[in-house]
């Protein structure tokens, strides 16, 4: 059993520069990935003090939008290889965006391929709804994501 | 059936509002609907309750008559009536499967299986309504006895998966039991006649032409002769096995592969039901519900089936569970992540 941080020293980047958004109505099923990527860009990692962001766990790219099919497809990049991490931030990113969006678009999460030393697992596991649904009802699981996700307010 | 000439259309009788998280699963009350005897459904939630639904004879609406409340304190996931209609059993999240008795219109809680390690997915009554088995995400399933004054004893812990266990059906003239898998089997337990041990006597894999990703559910057909799959691969199968043969008592008839339906669906499909009639109904994640029949046009000896018909934005959400109603009105319920049990009636035009 590991004691202390997985990954004790991680690359840390400035954030990005933010570009002020007007508040421009737009048609609701048009969807910006960047727009996406603004709501997720600030979830803080779940071991260390630095947003995905910062962490370059995530950036503009990790958001493609397929409209036609409806679909989302994030795909983000732990920091190390063997990060058992990488099912918490999918749990992150899911809850975070629950809201956001009209509820026929459909998201799938990954990690950045030959990014995890078991990336198929991990994947399968981000993807497998009722897996994710149950892993947000227990309670310290559900804790820790609250923790990643709304400590970025501060 | 000829299906060839008839238009058939699966229309919307009715939208049931009334869960407050999406619904996981419907389960028709057996011996209802039939007879005069007006349809009841039961349907089960995230938001931790299970709804028990009526048809009024006169409208032909359906009414919420019952929730079934304060008992599971997590996501109820899936629910099934005894084959008498007198219980109702409920799997939850919260590790428990609730025992539920119709006490003159109030639902009561008169018992509660313990002993899974975490989350119950799936439980299942066997065709005589004597045995109970359940499975979770803790890879194991259990069998339950029911016995005098509705108590439960466990009769058998079955180890065997490697991951998640989705879905435990009963065969449904046998007392041979089914689940499938996470870990992209599905087994196939039996009783060993001499020991009364419950044991894996078949697993259906992929160098079975099985399925490459989890499966979700399962369902036969009425003979018990073949048996329909779904799964996160984007493929329905059918299975196939002697039935005379399992009859005659013949020790361990193998399940065969017999038919891969891909490139129907595009998203992972949750459920499958096969109806009396044999019309295999599909749930799936891209909100739509899809029919099959069998193929008549297939080669002899080798069954095909073919798409009757694609219900596309059946639900806003994701479609969880389908299943086909006892009654002789073809009716069809399904659940759905947008929080609703929708009615639907099979119909058609020649």
């Amino acid at each position: 059993m590991t004691l202390g941080l997985i990954n004790a020293n991680p690359v840390v980047h400035a954030k990005k520069e933010r570009v002020a958004r007007t508040e421009e109505p737009h048609d609701d099923d048009a969807i910006d990935p960047l727009e996406i990527y603004e709501y997720v860009r600030d979830i803080r990692d779940p071991e260390h003090p630095y947003s995905l962001e910062q962490l370059s766990v995530l950036s503009e790219e990790s958001i493609t939008v397929d409209e036609k099919l409806g679909r989302i497809l994030i795909t983000f990049t732990p920091t190390i290889q063997h990060c058992s991490m990488a099912t918490v931030i999918g749990l992150c990113l899911r809850e975070k965006l629950k809201d956001c969006f009209h509820p026929h678009f459909k998201v799938d999460i990954k990690v950045a391929p030959g990014s995890h030393a078991d990336e198929e697992s991990v994947n399968k596991q981000l993807n497998d709804k009722e897996r994710v649904a149950a892993a947000l009802e227990i309670p310290n699981l559900r804790q820790l994501v609250d923790e990643c996700l709304y400590s970025s307010e501060l | 059936m000829n299906s060839a000439d008839e238009n058939f259309e699966l229309r919307e009788i009715q939208r049931l509002e009334g869960h407050t998280d999406r619904v996981w699963g419907v389960a028709w009350k057996p011996a209802t609907g039939v007879n005069g005897v007006p349809a009841v459904l039961a349907s089960c939630s995230g938001d931790k309750t299970v709804c028990i639904w009526e048809q009024s004879p006169a409208t032909g609406s359906f009414q919420q008559k019952a929730v079934l409340e304060e008992t599971h304190t997590r996501t109820v996931r899936s629910c099934m009536w005894s084959p008498s209609g007198k219980l109702l059993a409920t799997a939850s999240f919260d590790a428990t499967t609730a025992i539920w008795e119709d006490v003159a219109g109030d639902f009561e809680c008169i018992s509660n299986l313990e002993g899974h390690e975490n989350e119950v997915k799936s439980v299942s009554w066997n065709a005589s309504g004597s045995l109970l088995a359940t499975c979770g995400r803790d890879k194991s399933v259990w069998i339950w006895e029911l016995l005098p004054h509705n108590e439960f004893d466990c009769v058998s812990v079955l180890q065997g998966h490697t991951q998640d266990v989705k879905m435990v059906q009963w065969h449904p003239s046998m007392d041979i039991l089914f689940s499938c898998s996470y870990d992209n089997t599905i087994k196939v337990w039996a009783e060993d006649g001499d020991s009364d041990d419950w044991h894996c006597v078949q697993t259906l894999g992929e160098s079975n032409s099985g399925h490459s990703s989890t499966i979700w559910a399962l369902s036969f057909n009425t003979n018990g002769d073949k048996m329909v799959s779904c799964s996160d691969d984007l493929t329905v199968k059918v299975w196939g096995a002697d039935i005379m043969r399992m009859h005659s008592g013949d020790g361990n008839v193998p399940w065969a592969h017999l038919c891969t339906l891909s490139g129907y669906h595009d998203r992972t499909i949750f459920s499958v039901h096969w109806s009396r009639e044999g019309i295999i109904a599909s749930g799936a994640a891209d909100d739509a519900i899809r029919l099959f029949v069998e193929s008549i046009d297939g080669l002899v000896g080798e069954p095909s089936y073919k798409l009757l018909l694609k219900k596309e934005k059946a639900h806003d959400m994701d479609v969880n569970a389908v299943q086909w109603g006892s009654t002789e009105n073809s009716l069809l319920a399904s659940a759905s992540d947008d929080g609703t049990v929708k009615i639907w009636q099979l119909t058609s035009s020649s």
